[in-house]
Parts: structure tokens; sequence; C-alpha cells
């Protein structure tokens, strides 16, 4: 079994995603319990993902259903989206930085750097990492549709 | 006044875009990263640069050095716009020379007002 995140860790990530659509995709996202998994049945066709180094390790990953991904781009954007494209794929990485960049101000002590996005396309994938770090997974509810934060952390503390 | 946006993501500039132009700003040139504003700001008269941190190539911290250890382009302000909001960063920042720090995720409003501040200043 891998090391799992604690709340203090996770919960800047939370607060991050709160924030940043907030401000910047004008919806309010709730998020749902955390847990290890993603739920059954939820199905995702669009990723952001960061990377995370320095005193902590791990990467902070929003994966989002295909409609759920262009209402939020459009919202983002302000203007609309109609296609999983070179727009999209930006809007959805953007947004991963803004969150990773956000939650790591929360956590300084770590001295995180965060990497380029990277973005995965492709239809009902799963994200796979280190077998060593647990991902945490936080289900979220917003206007546009529901999506999910995953993040895998380990500190060397 | 001739500004120029910073940033990889073409997202952003398209958002700082908006934002200035809702604020009345027409002339507006984009640059995807540092090496490519340092380019475009040699070519000269530019009256204000938006600048994001991480960039591939050359990053926003870099290009803001180099920006003000060139005499031909010191004296054109730049707001940094980025994601990095660790306190550290942004008196690196400061240090370094940046006349204003804009931490995402922002308001338009408050992009818009550290627009203004600094343009009033270099008036």
């Amino acid at each position: 079994m891998g090391q799992t995140i604690k709340v203090e860790h996770i919960t800047p990530f939370i607060d991050a995603t709160i924030k940043t659509f907030a401000l910047m995709v004008y919806s309010e996202a709730k998020p749902g319990k955390v847990g290890l998994i993603a739920s059954a049945g939820a199905r995702f066709d669009v990723s952001g993902i960061i990377g995370l180094s320095g005193k902590a390790q791990g990467t902070v990953a929003l994966s989002f259903p295909r409609i759920t991904a262009l209402k939020v781009c459009s919202a983002f954007v302000g203007a609309r989206v109609l296609a999983l494209d070179d727009i999209a794929t930006d809007a959805i990485g953007e947004l991963a930085n803004i969150i990773a960049g956000a939650a790591k101000g929360e956590l300084s002590r770590y001295q995180i750097q965060i990497s380029l996005p990277t973005v995965i396309l492709g239809d009902d994938h799963e994200l796979a990492g280190p077998k060593h770090i647990v991902p945490m997974v936080v289900p979220f509810q917003c206007a546009q549709g529901n999506f999910n934060l995953v993040v895998r952390f380990k500190s060397e503390s | 006044m001739k500004i120029l946006l910073v940033d990889d993501s073409n997202t952003m500039r398209r958002i700082e875009k908006n934002t200035l132009e809702k604020m009345g700003y027409t002339d507006i040139q984009e640059a995807v990263d540092g090496a490519d504003a340092i380019s475009k700001l040699t070519a000269g008269g530019f009256e204000l640069v938006l600048m994001d941190w991480n960039m591939p190539n050359m990053t926003g911290i870099e290009a803001l050095k180099v920006i003000k250890a060139n005499p031909a382009t010191k004296g054109v302000p730049v707001i940094m716009v980025t994601s990095e909001s660790e306190k550290t960063r942004i008196m690196e920042a400061i240090q370094a020379g940046a006349a204003n720090y804009v931490v995402k995720p922002f308001q338009a409003e408050t992009l818009q007002e550290k627009i203004s501040a600094v343009t009033k200043k270099a008036a």
C-alpha cells in the first residue's frame, strides 16, 4: 500500500479549485467526498495534469467528461468552445496550472515546483501513476457538470 | 499605449486581451514565451508588459531580468501575471524590477486595478 495524502495536503488543492472556478469560470464548484478511487460509472474524456516536484512529489489532475469540458472551457475563455481542439486543451491545461499554482502557495514549506501542463485526450480514459503514491479523488459538481480533481502527493516529511 | 502580453497559454492571452480591450486599449501584441517577448520588446515602442512566470524556452522571471538589464527596455513597466503565489516568488519579482504582481486566479477587476495603478504611475 502506498502513502496516502494527509488532509492538510489535499485541502489546498480543493480550495484552489473552488476559488479558480469562482473567479475565472464564474461557476460554483462544490466538492464531494474525498475518496481513493473514482466513483463507479464516472467517465472522463479529457484531463489536464501538472507535475509537482521539490520537497514533495506527485501530480494534480483535473478530469472532465467531454461535454463538461466544453462548457467549462467556454465559460473560462469567454467564447463558445465546440470541440476538444487546441483552444480547449490549452484552457484545460491552464486551469490545472492555476489550481496547482494556487495550492502550492499554501504548501510553501515543501518548496514545490510545478511543471508545464500536459493534457490527455481519450474517450473514457484512466490516469495511472506510481503505485507508491495513492491518488486521492475529489468529485466536484458545478453548473457545467461533474468533474474530478485527482491529487497524488508524497512529502519528504 | 502599446502593450505586450506574454504567456504560453493562448487562453490566458485571450482573457488578458479581453480585459485590456474593455479598458480601451487596442494596440496589443502577444508573445508566447520570454525569448519571444525579448525579441519583440527590443524592436521598441512598448509601454507596458504583462508577463507570465512559467513558460518554456525562457521563463518570465528570466525575461524580466533581461528586460531590466537592457537600457533600451528597462523603463518599460512589467506586471507579472502568474500562478506563482508564494511570497518569496513575489519578492523575487519585485526585487528584479516588476512594477506589480497579479496572482492567478484573479478577477478581471483586480487585473484592471493593477494595470491602472501602473499606467498612472508611469504617466
